[in-house]
């Protein structure tokens, strides 16, 4: 195989960061190359230097033998690197066709262009619409727009920024296949990831970044996950280590607890009921959009709801707002990191303000105790390793798996009495993972309740000792963990209270 | 009491011009996803500066020449505070407004009291300045829907982050939406002094260019929306001129405040629908507002 492209010796820091440090590595034609390391490993940073959004600081690039130095991505494009990005880098009120467009230098008049797109799509097995809006689309169909894009400029190389993080299993086998296909005509595909049963069974090689760093080449076929995984973190991962937990008194009680209707999108909580005891993990699964939001809010407090449905050990909380509540010791993480769990533009000093306030004195006769809430803030960053370069850096500026770590240990140093979490290893990477779930299950040995809502199932296997499904706002009965089968699993998921199992169409 | 719909008519298309300038240059602005709330300020410039031009000069044409480099002199001060400064772009234009209403204030002095001279008639009675406002919605419709550049424009205004990973200039699109919406703006100001109040006086615009922010929003950034608002505010302004002089017993403040209390009827009207309606979300360009920066 010849090389098309190869990195030699590049660099790239940022102020407080060295986001790349001498990276040189190889892809070839007609292969899928996998860029495998953890969140802030510096493969996006790397990726857009290729696609010239970024400029290194030192090395050089060679791309089909030809230097590689794009002033912008245009000329990237030009010299045949086409790349889909990982938030969608689309526009929601245009159509497809215009969005396609504006991928291209030279875009055939309309008409053409659409038959074009037409024709590739199907050619492709991706069928799309033309015509179309993109606020109209599904994730999968979004990514289609993003793919046919770079197809219609008939790249060399193709660079993927984590595509499947947002799609269903079914549409990622597709994705797979339009990737193999291009594969056999000859176009190198650079595929970023930190799924490693997916690169294990569909990249020919991986490059595997740590700190900025190449840690080696390899065939990922030749390894094991577990293997893959311990280049990328750079030791053995943890263990989880499940032991020294015995339940103890109840600390929650949730009785009859129902959300009224009238809002437009999500689903009411029906008569939801569970009780939560002391040292002890509850796992709640189910599909997205089960009622899992709502369950979040109204266990915070965002939702007030009928006296004695939410009772902290004696204390009725029913009634009370979000920081009474978090005052009494029940604490919560949201799903949504940005805007719901954490406000983008404030920087991590003030984000540990918002729900920390109160309970570590950082606010003393209504003035902010700057000092206070700086030391919290780095003490959240010490035991839950954030990458940053310090608490005065805005959320925002966080990659996902950092930012979620440290909203998790936000309230895990709160020392809750009963800690409620969203999804809270959604978009994390595996160590990142590994780090939070090791957190919440010794959250759990000290003593406190822990509701992990989550539809991982295999994170809910691994972390709690009874399980309950949501499903359409209902609450299943709570079973051991022990002993259940993904089987069983699947009927309370599906079809929980009697109810008929959902129909699928043909 | 008789009020002849054609008098009024011609009258309206008078009264909307200079918000039909201003509003369909805003609109350009703000699908580029720039807020620019300078516009009265601009309008202010352009009417002094395009007044004292066409006095200079006797020439109204070099009036309106004189009155968009004057608005476009103005937005450059806002298009290189918020684009490369990266200031708030509601408090730079609120600053932008003020700028204008003082300055003109002081250099405005020496023409008060002073005549302009007369615009020439256009085809069918009506002066070219209202045909080329006219005229400019269908150019701005056409070239915003139909055109590259325009398809660039609403990317950057839809999506700055997106329109920048594709390796499209921002700040340059945006830059230049603002020169454009300082031009029109410049001229709208000027058509009041020079065609419509025919004289200088301070602080003449009188909240037109509020009115035309209101008119961008109540268009739904629609040019063909900008023209029905700007002709219905016209129409309010030149009806009740009609009744304060048909001798209508309303006091004569009441009947100023319509025109003003309309807009904000429409726009209460519209978020009420987007809020309980149908079109969810709105036709608002989805970076308006939200200032760009680059990390190299």
């Amino acid at each position: 195989m010849t090389d098309i492209f190869r990195a030699e010796g590049l660099g790239k820091t940022y102020p407080g960061v060295r986001a790349n440090d001498d990276i040189s590595f190889a892809v070839a034609a007609g292969e899928i190359h996998a860029l495998l390391g953890e969140n802030g490993a510096g493969k996006s940073t790397l990726v857009k230097m290729i696609y010239g959004l970024v400029r290194p600081d030192e090395g050089r690039m060679i791309f089909a033998g030809h230097p590689h130095a794009p002033a912008d991505p245009r000329a990237a494009r030009a010299a045949g690197v086409a790349m889909v990005f990982q938030h969608f880098s689309l526009f929601d009120a245009l159509t497809v066709a215009e969005n396609i467009a504006l991928g291209m230098e030279n875009p055939p008049p309309r008409a053409e262009l659409s038959r074009r797109i037409a024709e590739l799509s199907q050619g492709y097995g991706l069928p799309l619409n033309p015509a179309r809006r993109i606020a109209t689309l599904s994730a999968g169909e979004r990514q289609r727009v993003e793919i046919l894009r770079c197809l219609l400029q008939n790249p060399r190389l193709l660079i993927m920024d984590e595509p499947t993080s947002v799609l269903t299993p079914q549409e990622a086998e597709i994705l797979f296949a339009t990737l193999r296909q291009l594969a056999e005509r000859g176009t190198a595909i650079l595929y970023i990831s930190h799924k490693l049963e997916e690169i294990r069974s569909h990249c020919d090689r991986a490059t595997i970044l740590r700190h900025g760093k190449v840690v080696g080449t390899v065939d990922p076929r030749a390894h094991s996950a577990p293997e893959l995984a311990a280049m990328m973190v750079g030791a053995e991962m943890r263990v989880i280590d499940r032991s020294g937990r015995n339940p103890g008194a109840m600390v929650l009680a949730v009785a009859g607890l129902s959300t009224p209707a009238g809002r437009s999108e999500g689903v009411a909580l029906k008569d939801v009921a569970l009780r939560l005891h002391a040292g002890e993990i509850l796992g709640i699964g189910g599909v997205a959009g089960n009622g899992q939001e709502e369950l979040l809010s109204a266990l915070s407090g965002e939702i007030a709801t009928a006296p004695g449905t939410v009772m902290l050990e004696s204390a009725d909380l029913s009634a009370l707002p979000p920081e009474a509540r978090r005052r009494a010791g029940l604490l919560s993480a949201p799903e949504d990191r940005l805007g719901h769990a954490a406000v983008p533009e404030f920087s991590l000093t003030e984000n540990t303000l918002l729900t920390a306030g109160s309970r570590q004195n950082l606010i003393r006769r209504g003035l902010i105790d700057h000092a206070a809430a700086r030391n919290f803030a780095q003490s959240v960053i010490r035991a839950f390793d954030v990458r940053t370069p310090g608490p005065g850096t805005a959320a925002g500026a966080l990659s996902g798996g950092n930012l979620q770590k440290f909203v998790i240990g936000r309230e895990v140093l709160g020392n809750p009495r009963v800690l409620v979490v969203n999804q809270p290893t959604w978009g994390v990477d595996a160590g990142a993972a590994a780090a939070i779930r090791q957190a919440l299950l010794d959250l759990a040995a000290q003593g406190a309740g822990v509701i992990v809502i989550s539809q991982d199932l295999d994170e809910l296997l691994e972390l709690s000792d009874r399980f309950c499904a949501l499903n359409e706002g209902r609450l299943s009965a709570p079973r051991p963990t022990e002993g259940l089968s993904v089987a069983e699993i699947g009927l309370m998921l599906g079809g929980a209270h009697g109810m008929e199992v959902a129909h699928v169409p043909a | 009491m008789m009020i002849d719909p054609i008098a009024v008519f011609v009258l309206l298309l008078g009264a909307a011009t200079p918000i039909l300038f201003a509003a369909l240059g805003e609109l350009v602005v703000e699908r580029a996803g720039v807020l620019n709330l300078g516009v009265e300020g601009m309008m202010i410039g352009g009417a002094l500066a395009g007044f004292a031009a066409a006095h200079a000069t006797g020439s109204p044409a070099l009036g309106f020449v004189a009155a968009a480099f004057a608005g476009v002199a103005l937005s450059m001060i806002f298009a290189f505070l918020s684009l490369y400064l990266l200031s708030n772009q509601v408090a730079t234009g609120l600053a932008l407004t003020l700028f204008g209403l003082g300055l003109t204030a002081m250099f405005g002095k020496p023409y008060e009291g002073v005549k302009a001279p007369a615009m020439m008639a256009g085809p069918l009675g009506l002066n070219l300045m209202i045909w080329l406002g006219l005229a400019m919605v269908p150019v701005v419709w056409w070239a915003l829907t139909r055109t590259r550049p325009g398809l660039i424009l609403r990317a950057v205004g839809e999506n700055h982050d997106a329109a920048h990973a594709l390796g499209y200039p921002v700040r340059r699109v945006r830059l230049g939406a603002i020169a454009f919406g300082g031009a029109m703006a410049g001229m709208g100001g000027a058509y009041i002094s020079i065609a419509t109040v025919l004289q200088w006086t301070e602080g003449m615009t009188a909240g037109a260019g509020w009115i035309a922010l209101a008119i961008v929003v109540f268009a739904q950034w629609n040019p063909w929306g900008v023209l029905a608002g700007a002709w219905l505010f016209g129409g309010v302004t030149v009806l009740q001129l009609r009744l304060q002089a048909a001798g209508v017993a309303v006091p004569v403040q009441l009947l100023s405040m319509a025109p003003y209390l309309a807009t904000i009827l429409v726009l209460v009207l519209i978020s009420a629908r987007q809020k309980f309606g149908r079109s969810a979300g709105g036709a608002a360009p989805g970076s308006l507002g939200r200032p760009f920066h680059a990390l190299r």
